[in-house]
């Protein structure tokens, strides 16, 4: 009889339950019936007041003209699709910079916590206090405020600080290199920042690896280095690729990092959409970068999760 | 035995049943889309009686009895409780108790708060007094503090039956309760779940599809197939005279062949079998089951004696008057189980013959021997022939 | 025969302790960068100091920013855990005809940038007239942190038996009484949990705020604005109290739960 972490009593019965139905009898199977309109509604009617609406408010905006000799700031209803065409005209390279910024700070989070996430649910399986002291120090560092960490990266790879020093006399940086206001420096503050975003939907995914299969593997002749990449690697993808997409989203559309450890020339499209609505106050062309934005990002990560074949992600 | 009616008030929940109730099903069906799992099934389990549903997986015994607890919609027909009509009352009205296949012991309360659960939301003033003489019955006061977490499988098992029981419903439910424990621990907790029913009076219906379990805790049994009640009766009475081919090979064992039977004078049936009209099997009157034409004669294994047949016909000597004789086959196989031993013979034109012989020093057969099966004519069974003969069998 | 050591044995560990380290390394800036005695520019070590322990809030405003901070993330998280605890019963225990629907509008917002989340929600309040200030931002964060909540105490109600609740019922539990009694006490750890993901996201929120916040400072805007002059020390011993407060909570909570599952 087994006690499941979650603290839910594994009976006997429950091995048998999956039965000819099929799927988890946890989750409400069968024909559909009645939805349960109290439980829903609050929350549905949030989403739909400040999420829905906004997003369609966002999208007649980027529609909207200036009004004809009318002060900055003032936009009138119109069906002008011209803001996303001067949206990707003009910042193309930008929308890229910031795709390839997110993919590089995705693949570097995912070489740093693919193998933090695995010590932690493999190799400290069955150590119940490890294991909940090692994801305590995963997630604490991320207490401390986001902007307070990246303003220590800052302080950390700034020129009169031990880095750069390190960096310079192993001859890796050139004497008057830096590492502040670089694309490096951006890189890896996007990195770190999202470092738990990663590490977390691989642990749970690599938390439920049936250890029986890895030993299977090596009874049949595979190498440790084949058995992970045969057996363990494909079975927690559905947690490599939650959490990449929890990586990648959010570091390509970041801006803070940017403008904290960067320079003009590593602008993002983020700085980019913040200038327009607080700077420039073109209301329109803001929007119109957010809607390309998400479009780009829906594609992205649609054709990532065709490929990746993983259905449920949530 | 009448039960109160369920009350509105602050503390739903029927007063407790004296004893148990009559329990009435009525073409009662349930269907999941296109798929029919319980097909207008007629029932009446008389009250304080021990009554077993059972049948393969599928056959729709757990939808039936959720329907009764309550969990599950009926699509047409009616439930009554001691004449009390409960279909459209919800679960947590009726005078129903459930023992969950897997226990449903609340992990966050202890094994006493499980117990006297039930109690409290009926608003029972000596609860825990209660749940302590329900725990005593079933031996377990001494983990009367303990989470279910930190018992034993076994006393766990029985923390479920004592959670339901105390609360003295007119019906207890219980859905396959023994299927995970193994052999030893399962035959106990057959006994003692029928020293409770004894005990206590209720009426039990228990769900299972081990069919020695039901036979040996029930007083009637039903056997469920494809949503429909195949049989009903006690279960003497559904072993030695099945009425279905399902029925004859899903409880226990039988040997069946086709044939064409005639009626004789007396009244007794005579059949030619299919697979070599010179064999030819008798079936007394009482056993004939008033059929004629196609049918199909069975027989128990255990009830079959080996006689050797090699080439010439019996004497009389080995085959008395009054004995059916089958044959001549070939051994193929051998079981020595303790007991008994288990032949499988091939006789030409049939499907493999099974016979069980209890171990009392005879004469060793072995495989390739040549046998024919006899068997005292009062044994045997027949059924209408118009049937699939490998229904219910084990393999399936 | 002794086992040879191979290159996974210690390997692995290593770069665990490498990525413990590289995550701990701005921490452990931070909290000594609180000791350091320099009033304004906290950049270059300049000696050891309790003052600016001593008295937190001598830069200007950040003491408000931060109760600012922990009114709006408690204020959000209560909302937030109460809708997302319905939505995630509601999705998991029950079928209807737009449940799948309803499952992807609980996980777009999670997946959109939070830049388009804010702009999103400015142009809404500006074209409402909406003035941008405490309720404009306790409203935004509630909107992210729900898909939160949702998705962590589905993950909850996923693992529990239905058969409890039917059980409930079956001992004659009315629906409320079921849910009061068994489902929320078995819920409650994932309920925790949300929440104090909830608190998190939100105390931490910088871009979304900075969209809808007009005036008011939480303490991640008042933090980077304050970065461009030179990020005061006080910033620091802010930063370093909540991971210690965080960090024993935390600790304190999973070792209670450790306690009861043993116990």
């Amino acid at each position: 009889m087994a006690v499941a972490a979650t603290g839910h009593v594994t009976g006997p019965g429950d091995a048998a339950t999956p039965g000819p139905a099929g799927p988890d009898p946890a989750v409400a199977a069968g024909p559909a019936g009645r939805a349960p309109y109290g439980l829903l509604a609050p929350g549905l009617l949030w989403l739909a007041a400040f999420f829905v609406a906004p997003i369609a408010v966002l999208f007649v905006t980027s529609l909207m003209v200036p009004v004809p000799g009318g002060d900055i700031g003032q936009f009138q209803p119109a069906l002008d699709v011209g803001n996303y065409a001067q949206a990707v005209v003009e910042y193309w390279q930008i929308f890229l910079r910031s795709f390839w910024y997110g993919l590089l700070a995705t693949v570097f989070a995912l070489l740093v916590g693919y193998p933090l996430a695995y010590v932690i649910a493999v190799r400290a399986r069955g150590r119940p206090t490890l294991q909940q002291f090692m994801l305590v120090l995963v997630i604490a560092p991320f207490f401390t405020s986001f902007i307070v960490r990246t303003l220590a990266w800052r302080q950390i790879l700034a020129d009169e600080g031990p880095v750069v020093g390190v960096l310079q006399a192993l001859y890796l940086l050139p004497p008057d290199g830096r590492l502040t206001a670089t694309s490096i420096a951006v890189v890896a503050g996007l990195t770190y920042n999202f470092l738990p975003f990663m590490i977390l939907p691989i642990y749970a995914a690599l938390g439920r690896l049936d250890l029986r299969l890895v030993e299977a593997g090596q009874d049949l002749y595979a190498s440790p280095f084949t058995t992970f990449l045969r057996v363990t690697w494909p079975l927690s993808l559905p947690g490599v690729v939650a959490g990449t997409l929890l990586t990648f989203i959010p570091a390509s559309a970041d801006y803070v990092n940017a403008t904290l450890l960067g320079n003009p020339g590593t602008r993002m499209i983020g700085n980019v959409i913040d200038a327009q609505f607080f700077n420039v106050v073109d209301y329109p062309l803001a929007s119109a970068l957010s809607f390309v934005l998400m479009a780009a990002i829906v594609v992205l990560v649609a054709a990532y999760v065709r490929r990746a074949g993983t259905e449920d992600l949530v | 035995m009448s039960v109160a009616e369920p009350s509105a008030g602050p503390s739903p929940g029927p007063a407790p049943a004296a004893g148990g109730a009559d329990l009435h099903l009525e073409a009662l069906t349930k269907r999941f889309g296109a798929m029919t799992a319980v097909d207008a099934i007629d029932l009446t389990v008389p009250a304080g009686s021990f009554f077993a549903l059972l049948g393969p997986s599928g056959c729709g015994k757990t939808t039936t009895l959720r329907m009764v607890a309550g969990l599950e919609e009926p699509t047409a027909g009616t439930i009554r409780i001691g004449g009390a009509d409960v279909t459209g009352t919800p679960p947590h009205r009726r005078p129903v108790n459930t023992v969950f296949q897997s226990y449903a012991l609340f992990p966050h309360l202890s094994v006493i708060d499980n117990v006297a659960f039930g109690l409290r939301r009926r608003g029972r003033p000596k609860a825990r007094e209660e749940a302590m003489a329900a725990l005593e019955l079933v031996e377990l006061a001494h983990c009367a503090g303990r989470r279910p977490g930190q018992l034993s499988g076994g006393q766990q098992q029985r923390v479920a039956p004592a959670r339901a029981v105390v609360n003295r419903p007119a019906v207890l439910l219980l859905d396959e309760p023994l299927g995970a424990l193994d052999l030893k621990l399962r035959r106990q907790m057959q006994v003692e779940l029928k020293g409770i029913q004894h005990e206590v009076g209720l009426t039990f219906v228990h769900v299972t599809h081990d069919q020695e379990e039901a036979m040996t805790m029930a007083d009637t049994v039903a056997v469920m197939n494809g949503g429909r009640i195949e049989q009903l009766g006690p279960p003497a009475e559904l072993y030695e005279r099945p009425r279905t081919a399902f029925v004859a090979n899903f409880l226990g064992q039988s040997n069946l062949v086709p044939g064409y039977a005639t009626p004789t004078v007396g009244g007794a049936l005579e059949v030619r079998l299919d697979a070599g009209a010179e064999q030819l099997l008798t079936a007394p009157r009482e056993r004939a089951g008033g059929l004629s034409g196609r049918v199909l004669v069975g027989v128990r294994p255990e009830k079959v004696y080996l006689v050797p047949g090699d080439g010439s016909a019996p004497t009389d000597e080995e085959v008395p008057a009054g004995v059916n004789v089958l044959g001549p086959g070939k051994v193929v196989d051998v079981s020595f189980a303790g007991v008994s031993t288990q032949y499988l013979v091939d006789v030409p034109g049939l499907v493999t013959q099974t016979v069980f012989s209890q171990n009392l020093d005879q004469a060793r057969v072995r495989p390739g021997d040549l046998v024919r099966l006899a068997w005292a004519r009062q044994h045997t069974f027949v059924l209408p022939g118009d049937q699939d003969l490998s229904a219910g069998r084990a393999e399936d | 025969m002794r086992r040879r050591v191979r290159l996974g044995d210690w390997l692995l560990p290593l770069l665990a302790v490498l990525a413990f380290v590289y995550l701990f390394v701005p921490i452990a800036y931070t909290i000594a960068f609180s000791f350091n005695d320099a009033p304004r520019a906290n950049r270059v070590w300049q000696g050891f100091t309790l003052d600016n322990w001593r008295d937190p809030c001598a830069a200007r405003g950040v003491c408000e920013a931060v109760a600012t901070s922990l009114q709006v993330g408690l204020l959000a998280t209560l909302v937030a855990t109460v809708l997302g605890t319905a939505l995630a019963l509601a999705l998991v225990r029950h079928r209807f005809r737009f449940r799948s629907t309803t499952n992807l509008l609980i996980f777009v917002p999670m997946a959109t940038p939070e830049v388009v989340l804010g702009a999103s929600l400015l142009t809404q309040f500006l074209n409402l007239g909406v003035p941008l200030g405490f309720q404009t931002v306790v409203i935004a964060h509630i909107v992210f942190c729900l898909s939160f909540v949702v998705v962590t105490v589905k993950a909850r109600v996923a693992t529990l038996d239905p058969a409890l609740e039917q059980a409930a019922a079956d001992l004659y539990a009315g629906p409320v009484q079921a849910f009061w009694r068994v489902t929320f006490p078995l819920l409650l750890p994932g309920i925790m949990a949300a929440a104090l993901l909830s608190f998190a996201l939100s105390f931490d929120d910088f871009i979304i705020t900075n969209f809808n916040s007009g005036n008011l400072d939480t303490f991640p805007k008042w933090v980077y604005v304050a970065a461009v002059r030179g990020l005061p020390a006080e910033a620091n011993v802010i930063g370093s109290a909540m991971f210690v407060i965080a960090l024993l909570l935390v600790a304190i909570g999973r070792l209670a739960s450790l306690r009861r599952r043993a116990g």
